[in-house]
């Protein structure tokens, strides 16, 4: 197990793992960076979505090996205190019920936003259509989403 | 009732405790039924309280209580009725998760919808009572009349000399003062209220959106490790044979060993264990193993062959639970017949979060980190297991990434406290969302056979209804009581109509049965809402107005049990739902309305539908709700369960089932039970009715009117009727 170098939320990590481990596993039991959440492992909830060079990926299907020289950026990475748009804007339309989906709702959303800072519905669906929430709160996010990307996220 | 304590025989009790006024209360009211629960109610409780109110020297107020948070926002909502009565700022208190303490606390379960209706007036007179407990401290300071002095966002004021003084400074001379009457002091008029019923953000959602809220699986303690248990596919079967060596050699793989199945109160499948120093170790230490399984008694159950026992069953008579008039008495020759069988699947809670829980056993006591609905249950298992006192037992209640009744469970506790006491150190019991979806325990699958027949004028003559379904009861075994947790609602079908049976009959299944978001309502108020829209259909009627004839109010009604709904809240909400989703305006062809209005938990909801069909395909436009469920404590915490539950709802009528096969589910991830996604899920409208009632639940009650709303909707748009969960739309 040669070590593995990864940059995350700008600051440079090092771990030692099987190199087929996923990001998922490394973030949150390896790094104790457990914002990123465990939701299916097969790539159909997006509760561990992180971004990789802005671009929004799946982290239980990405192998840690894989992920070389760029940057990841998780729900930590957003900020802190709250203050991205994204943040407001969830806050702001108390969106999370349980909360568990909602780390990857937001990198999901703030990779959509990256792109395509005014998304109409048919591209928040689709941008967001790999997202599952039990507790069903999709209106709650698609109207974040529209009031983030209107106060310029 | 609220009571002050002594200060000291909390504290000695307590660790939550400091310098202050202590206030203990009792919440009375529903609770969730279980085998469990009443087993507790026998016992009397040590200590009578159910949760304690701390009113700080800084002025400060804590309420302590076990209320899970599971995204009903609850802490919000009890620390606004408190911050209402007791007249300080909302942002002045804060809700505590309590202790496991059974020995302190009574009542620690949250389920049932009852986080709320619970607490409303216990916790009004609770708050009433502090404030009641400042203004006397404060006139006698002063040497004045109570009368002249008069308390304000936690300041007490002598009106004469405009004298004022904190709470915060009472607290000592208060907490010397007997208490008053609770059921006395003077309680806030609704017309005052500053927080109750005004929206108020939700405390838990900050930490929710940035990745530092702490759910079960995030709990991380030093020096621990993780663990995944491969479990038999088949409900009660057991490894015949295990070969553990390429498991023990994978890497970060500490320890292999079997734990066996627990019976009675524990409700585990055992299996083979494999510790490791990640969960990702854990689950490939797992695929390496290679076992050959007993598959045990139930290895030839199948969806196919249940669901003939329960229709054959609904054919048959059955247990008779409500008999009114004679509904076997001859019918007019002129008299419309209308009959259905309406089909229900089992179905897996999939919480986002799957079932987990980090326990370590050291000598002589144990710690938990547990998201669970029922922590002292919890603490009573684990104790059982490692055999110690419940007080050696120290449970932390972490959120819940969703519960939906499946966290009231004690099995994934048990199984932890299995592997923890070979471990010896803290371990992490992680279940694979594979494993939380084929080890669940389901909501019953489910037939009801309905017969019913209008005159010739579209009156109905009678109303004939016969459930069948895999009872909750039986798993609890209660076999003279199968029926219990299988007819709420439809015992209480409010129609006003001669003749009326319900008779009901449990058919046996290996398949674990529970509490699922609105337990038996979640089929009983399809089978209701979607055959009073056939009888309607029968008699020509408009559904609405069909509806509303039949709801009448007696001028002497009264409930004939606390399930009973009141005829004239139901037509309430039903003529609101009907006004907002624009009844009886014309619709383009190929779209439809439905309609359907339904009582559970307390809550009186309508909802209205509007689909459009196209061929095999339907989508749904809108959904509109209309919603008494008695004085609204937080609008937006209402207006939020609700679009919840009726996403939950529609998931399952629209898409979920879960089938088994040669004794074991099929379904084991995302892919084959996918719930609803952000391009399927409508645009949901809320109405809010006044009411001066007190509060109902809201965690379930939206979910049972949704799927019948839209089935209805689908038959006003194409003549068909789907009378099979999950709907499929066959040209
Ligand atoms: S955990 Fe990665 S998509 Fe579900
Ligand atoms: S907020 Fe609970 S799963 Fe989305």
């Amino acid at each position: 197990m040669a070590p593995i170098q990864l940059l995350i939320n700008n600051s440079p990590h090092e771990v030692e793992v099987a190199p087929d481990t996923p990001l998922l596993w490394v973030l949150r039991d390896k790094l104790n960076m457990t914002g990123t959440k465990y939701g299916c492992g097969m790539g159909l909830c997006g509760a561990c979505t992180v971004h990789l060079d802005g671009q929004a990926v799946r982290s239980c299907q990405t192998a840690v090996s894989s992920v070389g020289s760029k940057k990841i950026t998780t729900i930590e990475g957003l900020s802190t205190d709250n203050s991205h748009p994204l943040q407001k804007a969830w806050i702001a339309e108390q969106v999370p019920q349980c909360g568990y989906c909602q780390p990857g709702q937001l990198m999901s959303a703030a990779a959509l936003l990256a792109k395509t800072p005014r998304p109409s519905d048919q591209q928040i669906d689709s941008a967001m259509g790999g997202n599952l929430c039990r507790c069903g709160m999709y209106q709650r996010i698609r109207r974040a989403i529209h009031r983030a990307a209107g106060e310029g996220a | 009732m609220a009571t002050v304590i002594s200060r000291r025989k909390f504290m000695v009790r307590s660790t939550v405790a400091g310098a202050g006024l202590l206030v203990g209360l009792r919440f009375s009211g529903p609770m969730l039924l279980s085998q469990e629960s009443e087993k507790a109610k026998k016992k009397s409780p040590v200590n009578p309280f159910d949760a304690y109110i701390h009113v700080k020297p800084d002025g400060k107020i804590s309420l302590i209580v076990a209320k899970s948070e599971m995204g009903q926002g609850i802490k919000t909502g009890l620390a606004m009725i408190l911050a209402e009565e007791a007249d300080v700022d909302f942002n002045a208190v804060s809700v505590e998760q309590a202790e496991t303490r059974p020995d302190i606390y009574e009542h620690m379960g949250t389920g049932g919808s009852g986080s709320t209706m619970e607490n409303f007036m216990p916790l009004r007179r609770a708050g009433a009572t502090v404030r009641e407990l400042m203004i006397t401290a404060a006139a006698q300071k002063w040497n004045v009349p109570k009368t002249e002095c008069d308390a304000k966002k936690g300041l007490v004021r002598h009106t004469k000399s405009s004298r004022q003084t904190r709470y915060g400074e009472l607290v000592e001379a208060a907490s010397k003062l007997p208490l008053p009457d609770p059921d006395k002091v003077p309680l806030k008029n609704e017309s005052e209220f500053e927080l109750i019923g005004h929206a108020t953000p939700r405390v838990d959602i900050p930490s929710k959106v940035n990745g530092s809220a702490g759910f079960g699986l995030d709990v991380r303690v030093p020096d621990m490790l993780f663990a995944v248990v491969a479990r038999c596919p088949t409900f009660g079967g057991k490894p015949a044979h295990f070969e553990a060596s390429k498991a023990k050699a994978a890497p970060g793989v500490r320890d292999v060993f079997e734990i066996p199945a627990l019976g009675k109160d524990m409700y585990t499948a055992g299996g083979i264990v494999v510790v490791a120093d990640s969960t990702w170790a854990a689950m490939k230490g797992r695929d390496a193993l290679q076992i050959e399984w007993d598959r045990g008694p139930a290895a030839s159950e199948s969806s196919a062959s249940l669901r003939e026992s329960l229709r054959a069953a609904a054919s048959r008579p059955g247990k008779r639970i409500r008999n009114d008039g004679n509904v076997d008495e001859a019918l007019p020759s002129s008299a419309k017949r209308v009959e259905a069988v309406y089909e229900f699947p089992h179905l897996a809670h999939a919480t986002m979060e799957p079932m987990n829980i980090t326990v370590h056993a050291r000598d002589n006591e144990a710690e938990v980190w547990a998201p669970t609905q029922s922590p002292d249950w919890v603490q009573r298992t684990v104790a059982k297991l490692l055999d110690l006192p419940p007080q050696k037992v120290i449970v932390h209640t972490t959120l819940l990434g969703g519960g939906f009744g499946r966290r009231y469970m004690a099995d994934y506790p048990a199984e932890a406290t299995q592997i923890a006491k070979v471990v010896g150190k803290p371990v992490q019991l992680v279940w694979s969302r594979e494993d939380d979806m084929t080890h669940d325990f389901y909501r019953p699958a489910a037939c009801h056979r309905m017969r019913g027949a209008v005159n010739q004028a579209g009156h109905p003559l009678l109303w004939s209804h016969t459930i069948t379904s895999t009872s909750i009861g039986a798993f609890w075994g209660a076999p003279d009581k199968l029926e219990e947790s299988e007819v709420g609602g439809a015992k209480q079908m409010p129609y006003a109509i001669p003749n009326v049976r319900l008779e009901y009959a449990a058919v046996p299944s290996s398949v674990p049965p529970l509490w699922w978001r609105s337990v038996e309502h979640s089929f009983n108020g399809f089978a209701v809402e979607c055959f009073i829209d056939e009888l309607a259909a029968g008699a020509g009627k408009d559904p609405v107005e069909f509806r509303r004839g039949l709801l009448v109010k007696p001028a002497n009604w009264k409930p004939k049990d606390e399930d009973d709904p009141d005829p004239s809240r139901l037509r309430g909400v039903l003529d609101i739902a009907a006004e907002k989703a624009g009844w009886g305006k014309p619709l383009p062809k190929g779209k439809g309305r439905g309609i359907a209005s339904y009582h559970s938990f307390g809550s009186y909801i309508a909802e209205a539908a509007e689909v459009t069909v196209s061929g095999k395909d339907f989508k749904i436009d809108r959904i509109v709700a209309a919603i008494d469920c008695g004085q609204v404590v937080n609008p937006e915490s209402v207006r939020a369960q609700a679009e919840s539950a009726i996403i939950y709802g529609l998931s399952a009528a629209l898409k979920n089932e879960i089938t088994i096969k040669d004794g074991a589910v099929e379904q084991s991830n995302f892919d084959g039970y996918d719930p609803i996604r952000i391009d399927e899920a409508p645009p949901i409208e809320v109405h809010l009715l006044k009411s001066k009632e007190d509060p109902g639940g809201m965690g379930e009650p939206a979910l049972p009117p949704a799927a019948p709303a839209v089935a209805n909707a689908i038959f006003a748009a194409s003549g068909k009727r789907l009378r099979r969960l999950p709907f499929q739309l066959k040209t």
